[in-house]
């Protein structure tokens, strides 16, 4: 039978070898480029296990504490570097607590890789021990998954797992090797994966939508960009930049599409959606051409579809053909990979300067300067602010750091507030909004990158749902920046409660315990800040600290985020307070 | 708001295991019924076939084609409308013999229908209908009185009109 697939043309005799199907995953894993692992050993994948013992040279396993958290750092570790992050567990119970992750890199477009074992193929279905149908269980939100029962399937099935998860749209390819595949010999070689017949990730660029969009764009009296993390994906920032400079179109961000382009750059006019900045969700309804780039319109970003720019015509560059129309109807679909399709956009447009719109701009944040950010920043009242521990991190880091952030009201604040100055700064869990996200990323995204300031952002519940991951920090020593900022609530459910739930806090309050012990206890430096002119020395202590250092911040205990569009409500009807 | 109508979903993919399971996801997380499901080889070797009816919004219904071709294994997936396709189902029915030859009425019904006896014994005989949705219905609604011993009927399978827009990619594959 005709394979399927294209596997890279190798000029030279493939030399071939009888090995394990175990010591074929590590080959093929090495073949890709992968230094790196993030697990937890088990039963039905100890064969690999035992193999990576004898690689330990070639590659690095990092034991995690539970396999959410080896999952969310291989995410941590794609997110920041763009390559495939590599989560490995065993069968069943190894392979289940992966989930969380693999949905959070499906929804997030995380290249991810993952390798569960499984029981011996002639156990399958028979409920055997630690047997899970993790294929069955995976599908909705794998990009592609794949069960292995032959030892000879790795090379090529590996080969396009690894082809699928960075491809295109990247996303969570999961594969499941039985024990028997793990341990059957057979003639090992590996050509990495080039095309699949099925399967086309990258669109081709219609010139005549090129076209179209950019006679669009210079026609615009009043045009708006907003930009995702395709961006980011596509490395097109470069490119995007000198779209954005040349045209002076204002440009907002959603959550992942944050440092992509500075925080600081004159045109970069902050964040749209629920508890983004006033300008940009209010402008959405009056701009005259919004220009939507590697983004696709989550209901977070747009209220109310029924009243989201209705006024304006809709551009939307995209690599993903199903995400056309889904939620807004485009007026031109520019399909293609970001960073191509711009530059070709790029010589077809014309300089413009749009001064008095960029003025409406200025003037939304001036209001939302006196209403929200100024008592963010630079509150009066006792109690600190999280927006305060921001602004100190920016001072410290001098906009330098990335920040990993957990789920929630300081996840909000983080991505407000935070000063990004270098692309892929801003790791947090943005579509599936998964609680216990940030510290174990933090882990990958600081391996991946271990030259940059890595800190993690957390609240006090986010932080206790994966707080055994700071034994792996310990045990690998990973100098990174953990920061739980302390309301002693479930914020941003609180927030709701208070908002629309007649202030009934049912199961929000925390009563918690002494994190500096905890940290401490894994023989992490640690202190605790709960006055003002203590904070600028604390975290100025934590960023000048050679290891790991944890820093507790006991925050104002009912703050609320500002703006906020409520569910279901209009772009337009956000509020200030 | 659009109403719903029935559309006959065509899916060209990959035969490989699990797939079923990706596709039916589609559905299943929008919460939409499928009416009949029909995997079977297709004029490509190795590729494989897919129809598929729904009933729908058009607009749900791009969308969805969307997240089906979206699939890795996926090669093509389109939707058509009633006239737009030539679809049969097929149906057997399973009465006591007796009846064949007491009832004048049911071997009249089963001329006119064009209904075709598999196979007859002492008990029982087979009796086999294709053709439209309605069609079956109808002898259905004959046969009903006389006592029906089992019924089945098939998904419904379908070629367009008008060619298929995948013919070169289907080409380029099968040589």
């Amino acid at each position: 039978m005709k394979e399927n697939f294209t596997l890279e043309k190798s000029n030279k005799a493939v030399p071939t070898e009888k090995i394990s199907g175990s010591q074929a995953i590590i080959k093929c894993l090495i073949a890709e480029g992968v230094k790196t692992l993030y697990g937890y050993p088990g039963g039905a994948i100890m064969p690999v296990y035992d193999e990576l013992h004898q690689y330990q040279d070639k590659i690095h396993h990092v034991l995690a504490r539970h396999e959410q958290g080896a999952i969310h750092a291989a995410q941590g570790f794609a997110r920041i570097s763009g390559n495939v992050g590599v989560a490995i567990a065993t069968s069943g119970p190894g392979a289940t607590n992966l989930i969380t992750g693999i949905a959070d890199a499906q929804i997030d477009s995380t290249p991810l890789v993952c390798i569960t074992g499984q029981v011996h193929s002639h156990l399958l279905g028979s409920d055997a021990f630690q047997e899970t149908d993790i294929v069955g269980i995976s599908t909705p939100v794998t990009k592609w998954n794949h069960q292995i029962t032959k030892a000879e399937d790795i090379p090529k099935v590996l080969a396009k797992a690894f082809f699928i998860a960075k491809s295109g749209r990247p996303g969570p390819v999961l594969i499941d090797i039985t024990k028997d595949a793990q341990f059957q010999e057979f003639e090992f070689s590996y050509q990495k994966c080039i095309e699949i017949r099925s399967y086309k990730p990258v669109p081709d660029i219609d010139a005549n939508k090129v076209k179209e969009a950019a006679d669009l764009i210079n026609a615009a009296k009043k045009p708006m960009i907003v930009w995702g993390q395709g961006v980011i994906l596509s490395e097109a920032e470069d490119i995007f930049k000198a779209v954005v400079e040349k045209t002076n179109i204002p440009a907002a961000w959603t959550i992942l599409g944050a440092s992509a382009l500075p925080t600081s750059h004159p045109l970069n006019v902050g964040m749209v959606g629920m508890h983004g900045n006033y300008g940009p969700n209010v402008l959405t309804n009056e701009c005259d051409v919004l220009i939507a780039i590697g983004m696709r319109f989550d209901d977070r970003v747009t209220g109310s579809l029924d009243t989201y720019a209705k006024q304006a015509k809709v551009i939307h560059f995209e690599i993903d053909p199903a995400e056309i129309d889904k939620n807004v109807k485009a007026d031109v679909a520019v399909l293609g990979d970001a960073k191509a399709t711009l530059t070709q956009l790029l010589p077809l447009l014309n300089t413009n300067n749009h001064s008095a719109w960029h003025q409406l701009f200025k003037d939304h944040y001036k209001i939302e300067y006196e209403k929200v950010i100024k008592n963010d920043l630079e509150p009066v009242k006792e109690g600190l602010s999280m927006g305060e521990v921001l602004k100190e991190i920016n001072i410290q880091s001098k906009g330098n750091a990335a920040i990993v952030s957990d789920v929630g009201q300081h996840q909000m604040i983080a991505c407000r507030y935070a000063d990004f100055n270098i692309t892929k700064s801003n790791i947090t869990s943005g579509g599936l909004g998964t609680m216990g996200f940030a510290l174990p990323a933090a882990i990958g995204a600081k391996m991946a990158a271990p030259e940059r300031d890595v800190v993690a952002i957390i609240g006090d519940g986010g932080y206790q749902m994966t707080i055994q991951e700071l034994g792996t920090v310990f045990q690998q020593k990973i100098p990174l920046k953990i920061v739980v900022l302390n309301n002693e609530f479930l914020g941003m459910v609180r927030q709701w409660q208070q908002l629309f739930f007649d202030k009934r806090y049912a199961s929000t309050e925390m009563t918690n315990p002494d994190f500096v012990a905890i940290a401490k206890g894994y023989y992490i430096d640690a202190q605790k800040v709960t006055k003002r002119e203590e904070l600028s020395d604390a975290v100025k202590e934590m960023m000048t600290t050679d290891g790991p250092y944890f820093l507790e911040v006991c925050v104002e205990k009912e703050d609320n985020v500002f703006p906020m569009i409520p569910s279901g409500a209009s772009v337009s009807d956000i509020r200030l307070e | 708001m659009e109403e719903n109508k029935t559309y006959t979903i065509s899916i060209y993919t990959e035969n490989n295991i699990g797939l079923l399971n990706r596709i039916s996801a589609i559905f299943q997380r929008r919460h939409i019924n499928i009416e009949c499901i029909n995997t079977s080889v297709s004029e490509i070797e190795n590729i494989s076939k897919w129809t598929i009816v729904v009933q729908l919004t058009e607009e749900r219904m791009k969308k969805i084609i969307g997240q089906i071709e979206k699939q890795v294994e996926v090669i093509k997936a389109f939707y058509h409308k009633e006239e737009e396709i030539i679809y049969q189902e097929s149906c057997l029915f399973k009465i006591k013999s007796e009846l064949l030859f007491e009832e004048r009425q049911i071997q009249n019904i089963i001329k006119d229908s064009n209904a075709n006896i598999v196979t007859v014994n002492k008990e029982f005989f087979v009796l086999e209908r294709s053709g439209r949705a309605e069609e079956i219905t109808l002898l259905y609604r004959e046969l009903k009185p006389f006592g029906i011993m089992q019924f089945t009927r098939s998904s419904r399978i379908a070629v367009t009109k008008d060619e298929m827009k995948i013919r070169k990619m289907l080409d380029a594959i099968s040589n």
